[in-house]
């Protein structure tokens, strides 16, 4: 006990204060934990987080106007779209500068292909009007006007002209009104017309399939969990074989199955017919439209909500509603005061993992869901691999993704993350 | 508790219509295939409900009984169709030999609470059958899959030969077409290359970083923990999406100024996808893991002298390795089982078996794919075999160490 006579800080053996060398150690301590998580959060940032971001800049990112035409773009500014009268001279000479650049480098029919987005039949002038521009040359032929006008009419219409400087800005917010069934227009941002809106449709039916889905989900995993979590463990033990089977197979195991199932020709038809309960001519249409996708996405996510549910109601003590019993309660009361409010921490954990899962699901609905039961993961898909819309899957992938992300920061706040298991 | 619940024979009146409704349900299936419905419901009502009367009021003698309903219905079942319906007819003689003395005896109440009432007694069983329909729906689609493999037809449905469970309506030809259609075979190749490999790079650098991550005053671990599990939340085309960009530019670099061979560029392009997707799966088993592990083990492991390096492998490694290796059954079956990134991230040389499975079922449906599916039900049974007995060895460790 001499340190505490002296007047000075507490020494550690070395002669170091204490205090010093605590604080060191702990540093020391905190580094190389960070050293071990570096590498694979520096792999999951490159290789994740960077592509998701990098895919949320492209829904707004919009260069290919301004860099395909640059003078174009400079000579539009001077032009006033709300004048009604088509640009000037000065105007179609830098397009045709422009054009000339833009097919030497075949960058022309992108940019028409990008344009026909927004305005249809902009991709055809574009690549049509390319072949005859190719032969102008900007320093002698001019003036352009009237040539421009000659090789295609659309460069007579006003609407060309405004739509291409509409969409010259850099960064825009066109991808996203597209995702929600409007567009970008000169006057601001306007409602698709009727035939064309179909995204908030889909983003409703996403919505409202997820819901079907999640609630016949609690429906059918509510009885099961509560015969598990009752039962004694060994048997329980057995039955969980049953539950944790389908969700260790194949997810397109599963697919294929209900397809086999569900078809014309398949399992369920055919049994029927030979029941007698359905008439030979008259088989049910069960695949390819939303009830196909329910019931094949049910199954699948069936395991994801009796999980958790069961492991709730596993803590909930026999004796609470014994002890209601004793004091007079009917079943149903005993179940609905005691159970059951007892049982919502499961409902709400599984509710939201299948509600979550189900949102962004694509194999099932793609093969399953036909044209009527598809999601709107489905539509990202095809403008990723058929339209070629690239900016707007990205958009419609970002509304997704914060959808998903607030319903994941709610499952957080009531159940944690930390408290996710597996199997 | 249970074995002292007295029993008491029930009346006639409870019994017979019991019986005669399950008996009606018989003869539906059985009328259905004899061509009449409403036919088979009435006989099978009229057959079981007298079978009944005649057991207990005249027979009385249980052991016989049950041996009359199973040869009994077993012979009808063969005289109407079959082998099928000889086992068909044995599994319901011995089911309503059962049933009848059940109901009779009062035997349902053998194992219930003394104080019961008719009602919650009726409730109960009610409500294990409305479970056993729920199991049945589970289950079902697996069940179907594993016989319609065998199918010697081309078809997606029973054929009649396999209901006569006649050897000719089964067959292995579509197993055989699928291990010698080159199609086949190449994806399936491509899985085992891909899979592994994805797998030992999330559980290599997953395993280091749980280990980090478990350790006390790690500066933000919650934003860490967050965006490491990331992967498995965000919905699968999105992060495909996002994949799908990104790696179409490294893959141009790779190709383009590095001059690398655009088939191994292609696989490297997978395989990494593939392991962030792993990456949680990793992280959550050995984590959980890690929770029940006793620090000062490795403190006294440093104490007696051992480095770091050596106190992982010898010390920390062996008790966390049940984890480690679910984790990597988690991230392999991932990989395995993985269609939308690497149907926007590969190209047609990296064709994945689920790939094969997924175009085969939504262009030219082939039967092979059903022998596919049953092969990967039997790996997923020996998978999900595997986790559990790890995870009980796991628990067993855990018990004996004093944390």
């Amino acid at each position: 006990m001499t340190d505490a006579t002296q007047s000075g800080p507490m020494l550690a053996a070395d002669g170091t204060p204490l205090k010093k060398s605590l604080a060191r150690s702990l540093r020391r301590r905190k580094l190389r934990a960070l050293a071990l998580i570096a590498p694979l959060l520096l792999f999951v940032l490159l290789s994740f987080v960077i592509p998701i971001v990098s895919m949320l800049f492209r829904s707004v990112e919009n260069g290919i106007v301004a860099e395909t035409l640059p003078l174009t773009v400079v000579e539009l500014k001077n032009w006033d779209a709300e004048s009604g009268e088509l640009p000037d001279e000065a105007l179609y000479a830098a397009f045709t500068k422009d054009m000339v650049v833009a097919i030497d480098e075949k960058t022309h029919t992108r940019l028409g292909s990008r344009l026909n987005y927004e305005q249809t039949g902009m991709s055809s002038m574009f690549r049509r009007s390319g072949r005859q521009i190719k032969k102008l040359d900007p320093e002698t032929d001019g003036p352009f006007k009237d040539k421009l006008i000659d090789i295609h009419d659309g460069w007579g219409d006003i609407e060309t002209w405004r739509t291409i400087k509409t969409h010259a800005v850099p960064i825009t917010n066109g991808y996203f009104l597209n995702a929600i069934d409007m567009r970008r227009t000169p006057e601001g941002a306007q409602a698709q017309p009727e035939d064309k809106q179909i995204l908030i449709k889909l983003f409703g039916r996403t919505l409202m399939m997820s819901l079907i889905i999640t609630a016949s989900c609690i429906l059918l995993a509510y009885p099961v969990s509560y015969l598990l979590a009752t039962l004694p463990m060994r048997v329980s033990n057995l039955l969980m074989i049953l539950v944790l089977l389908p969700f260790w197979t194949s997810l397109l195991v599963r697919t294929s199955a209900w397809k086999v199932m569900l078809q014309q020709q398949g399992v369920i038809n055919e049994t029927l017919v030979w029941l007698g309960l359905v008439a030979d001519d008259a088989r049910l249409v069960i695949i390819n439209n939303q009830f196909g996708t329910i019931i094949a996405m049910t199954h699948i996510l069936l395991p994801f909500m009796i999980l958790p549910m069961y492991s709730v109601m596993q803590t909930i003590p026999p004796s609470y509603t014994r002890a209601a019993k004793s004091m007079g309660a009917t079943n149903w009361t005993t179940f609905w005061r005691i159970y059951f409010p007892q049982s919502i921490p499961g409902i709400g954990a599984g509710s939201i993992l299948v509600f979550i899962l189900a949102i962004g699901y694509y194999i099932t609905p793609e093969i399953v869901g036909g044209t009527k039961g598809v999601f709107i993961s489905n539509r990202i898909a095809y403008h990723i691999s058929s339209s070629l819309n690239w900016g707007l899957a990205a958009a419609l992938g970002t509304i997704l993704l914060a959808v998903v992300l607030l319903l994941y920061w709610c499952y957080d706040k009531i159940v944690g993350i930390d408290n996710v298991k597996l199997g | 508790m249970a074995a002292l619940t007295p029993i008491s024979r029930k009346p006639m009146s409870v019994v017979l219509p019991a019986v005669a409704i399950a008996g009606g349900f018989l003869g539906m299936f059985v009328g259905a295939g004899q061509g009449s419905v409403l036919l088979g419901i009435v006989i099978g009502a009229a057959l079981m409900a007298g079978l009944a009367w005649v057991y207990v009021n005249v027979l009385d003698n249980e052991r016989m009984a049950r041996w009359i309903t199973i040869l009994g219905l077993g012979a009808l079942g063969l005289l109407f169709a079959g082998v099928t319906g000889l086992i068909v007819g044995l599994l319901a003689g011995w089911f309503f030999a059962f049933f009848i003395f059940w109901l009779y005896e009062g035997r349902y109440r053998q194992k219930l609470l003394p104080y019961m009432t008719g009602q919650q007694v009726f409730w109960h069983y009610a409500f294990r059958v409305i479970c056993g329909a729920i199991f049945v729906f589970l289950i079902t689609p697996i069940l179907v899959v594993l016989p319609l493999s065998f199918n010697a037809q081309d078809f997606f449905t029973f054929t009649p030969e396999m209901l006569r469970l006649d050897p000719e309506g089964y067959s292995l030809k579509h197993y055989r077409d699928f291990f010698t259609n080159n199609e086949w075979q190449r994806s399936f190749k491509n899985s085992l290359i891909i899979a592994p490999i994805a797998t030992i790079i999330s559980v290599s650098l997953g395993t280091l970083a749980a280990i980090g991550l478990s350790q006390s005053h790690v500066p933000g671990k919650r934003a860490i923990m967050g965006i490491l599990i990331s992967p498995m939340i965000v919905p699968l085309i999105i992060s495909a999406t996002g994949m799908f960009f990104f790696y179409s530019d490294i893959g141009r670099f790779l190709e383009g100024t590095l001059g690398m061979d655009k088939n191994f560029v292609g696989y490297v392009k997978v395989i990494l996808a593939h392991a962030v997707l792993g990456i949680p799966f990793v992280i959550i088993t050995v984590t959980a893991t890690l929770v029940g592990f006793d620090q000062s083990l490795t403190r006294a492991s440093a104490n007696m002298g051992a480095g770091p390096v050596r106190t992982f492998f010898k010390i920390q490694m062996p008790l966390i390795l049940p984890g480690v290796i679910s984790g990597g059954l988690f991230a392999f079956i991932t990989s395995f089982d993985e269609v939308v990134v690497v149907l926007f991230v590969g190209s047609a040389s990296q064709k994945t078996l689920p790939w094969q499975m997924f175009t085969g079922l939504r262009e030219q449906i082939s039967p092979t794919i059903l022998a596919v599916a049953t092969i990967l039900v039997v790996i997923s049974i020996a998978l999900l075999t595997t986790v559990e007995l790890l995870r009980r060895r796991s628990e067993r460790l855990r018990g004996l160490s004093p944390a």
